[in-house]
């Protein structure tokens, strides 16, 4: 049986045709499937079945350990939104729920290789001198995660030196207790700077600058 | 699993430099209302808010909205939204009034983003936000354990003891959202739970629901995250310490107004004081939903007075 309804699959299949450029959904899944990687590689079939300008790639996290590596994907499940080149944005964990908009976000981003934001952050960005590695911990039922999520994700793209990672806090309990999440979304920059809430623009770019100075 | 999308996209632009007849300061079940009246009576309408729902969003069902049987809060709010959307409205989501001030014949807003917007008139329709409890380590412990939003952040306490503070509506849907997730929930009331007898009867069936009547919340404990909680008896001298690992606060919600504490009459509770036409003391502005003092915060009477509120603002543009 299908992820998507039929309701949901018509709606992504009217927002996939604003697609501009080609991209391709990477995964990472393994022989014995973890626990959600079945649902995540469905998902991910199921959306590149949808529009012919999405390309799906699916890699065995063990036995691809040099892609897994290339990717620097260091858990599963994982998804890696790109174009003709990786833009660091990355989905660990299923993005149902809410992060369905940050799923397809991505793809329409890369897809266009334009963000909205501001001018004023872009030119910051690109003033970044180190890589910044952006977490943003979410659970599906957050109504207020996706915006946090979206934004990481499109410095990411304005910037090479920005990765950019959803994870599904339920799905991995120990980057819970090591990180401390008990409230979404919750942001760790460079293992170092942390916050939480769905902040404005200039305030998550006042970190970002901060870890990539 | 559910795969909630936006609803989708039809961009009016966002001008600065015009000046609207109305501008809407909220996307609540109020603001978005007023918006779909004053699109329909051809006012040239502003909508700014920081999301589209506002509390709306975290309300996992809702049962009281006619028309609909059962309907989680975010797809009421998804749908509201459709259908502001098939109208000319320019909405600036993402943004979040800071100022309201008063200008010669209207009003100008200033936002978070540095933008500043200017009307004719314009509706308060800004909601509330959680309250705090005002106790000894309550805000160093935010997100490290204490948290205001179940809806959110239940499923980070898997397999843990939590207590939920509070005796509404709100508190018990809490502890039944976190029935799925926690071992053992205590719900600390002061005097005696008054949530609706269909929340209760859930939370009792779960077999996991402690509740604790007549208990206050004296402080909570922990260094880099909660560990425990003291309550105290509200009559008596009875002190109990609880471990637990999650507060979560549902003591009710306090209105946004900052932004309008100037230009704006407020009542004791900080509410907007508004006549039985959405109308404040101030010509040309007017207020809806939970941020006003009308009684019963219910998304059907915050719907019904965001209707009122703009049929008033469009009375007051065509006699002005």
């Amino acid at each position: 049986m299908a992820l998507l309804s039929e309701k949901v699959r018509q709606e992504v299949e009217n927002l996939l045709k604003g697609l501009k450029d080609g991209l391709k959904l990477v995964i990472f899944t393994q022989e014995f499937e973890c626990p959600t990687c079945e649902d995540n590689r469905m998902l991910m079939e199921e959306l590149s079945a949808i529009s012919d300008k999405v390309r799906l790639e699916v890699f065995d996290f063990v036995s691809d350990k040099e892609k897994a590596e290339y990717y620097k994907v260091d858990k599963i499940p994982a998804t890696v939104v790109g174009g003709k080149e990786d833009y660091g944005i990355r989905f660990y964990g299923i993005p149902g729920g809410y992060e369905f908009a940050s799923l397809i976000h991505a793809m329409m981003i890369v897809s266009s290789k334009n963000s909205t934001l501001s001018t004023e952050t872009k030119e910051h960005l690109k003033r970044l001198t180190k890589p910044v590695h952006i977490q943003v911990f979410v659970t599906p039922t957050c109504p207020y995660c996706p915006t946090a999520v979206q934004m990481a994700h499109e410095m990411a793209l304005e910037s090479p030196l920005i990765t950019s990672d959803m994870v599904e806090a339920t799905e991995f309990p120990h980057l819970n207790l090591k990180y401390k999440v008990f409230v979404v979304p919750k942001v760790i920059i460079n293992e170092t700077i942390e916050f939480a809430g769905a902040v404005p623009e200039a305030e998550f770019l006042k970190h970002v600058t901060n870890a990539g100075r | 699993m559910e795969f909630i999308l936006p609803a989708e996209m039809k961009e009016v632009p966002v001008e600065e430099a015009k000046r609207y007849d109305l501008i809407i300061i909220g996307a609540g079940p109020a603001g978005m209302t007023a918006a779909v009246y004053a699109a329909r009576k051809k006012l040239d309408t502003l909508v700014i808010s920081k999301n589209v729902g506002g509390q709306t969003l975290l309300a996992p069902a809702v049962e009281t909205y006619m028309g609909y049987h059962y309907i989680t809060g975010a797809e009421l709010m998804r749908k509201f939204e459709e259908q502001v959307r098939q109208f000319p409205i320019a909405l600036s989501i993402g943004d979040e009034v800071t100022t309201l001030s008063r200008e010669d014949n209207g009003f100008s807003v200033l936002t978070s983003q540095g933008k500043n917007f200017t009307g004719k008139a314009v509706i308060i329709a800004s909601g509330r936000r959680a309250r705090f409890l005002n106790v000894p380590r309550e805000k160093e412990l935010i997100g490290r354990g204490v948290s205001y939003c179940a809806t959110c952040d239940a499923p980070l306490f898997g397999g843990m003891e939590v207590a939920v503070i509070g005796s509404g509506n709100p508190a018990l849907t809490a502890v039944n959202e976190l029935i799925t997730y926690a071992r053992k929930i205590y719900n600390i009331v002061q005097v005696s739970v008054k949530a609706d007898p269909v929340l209760i009867e859930k939370a009792k069936k779960s077999g996991k629901v402690e509740f604790m009547s007549g208990y206050a919340v004296k402080e909570i404990q922990g260094e880099d995250k909660v560990e425990r909680i003291v309550i105290t008896q509200t009559k008596g001298d009875k002190e109990v310490i609880l471990d637990v690992g999650g507060v979560f606060i549902e003591i009710g919600a306090t209105p946004n107004v900052e932004f309008a504490q100037d230009v704006v009459p407020l009542n004791e509770l900080n509410e907007i004081v508004v006549d039985c036409d959405c109308k404040t003391e101030v010509a040309g502005l007017f207020a809806a939903g939970d941020v006003t003092n009308v009684p019963e915060k219910q998304i059907i009477v915050a719907a019904g007075e965001g209707a009122k509120a703009a049929l008033s603002a469009y009375h007051y543009l065509i006699e002005s």
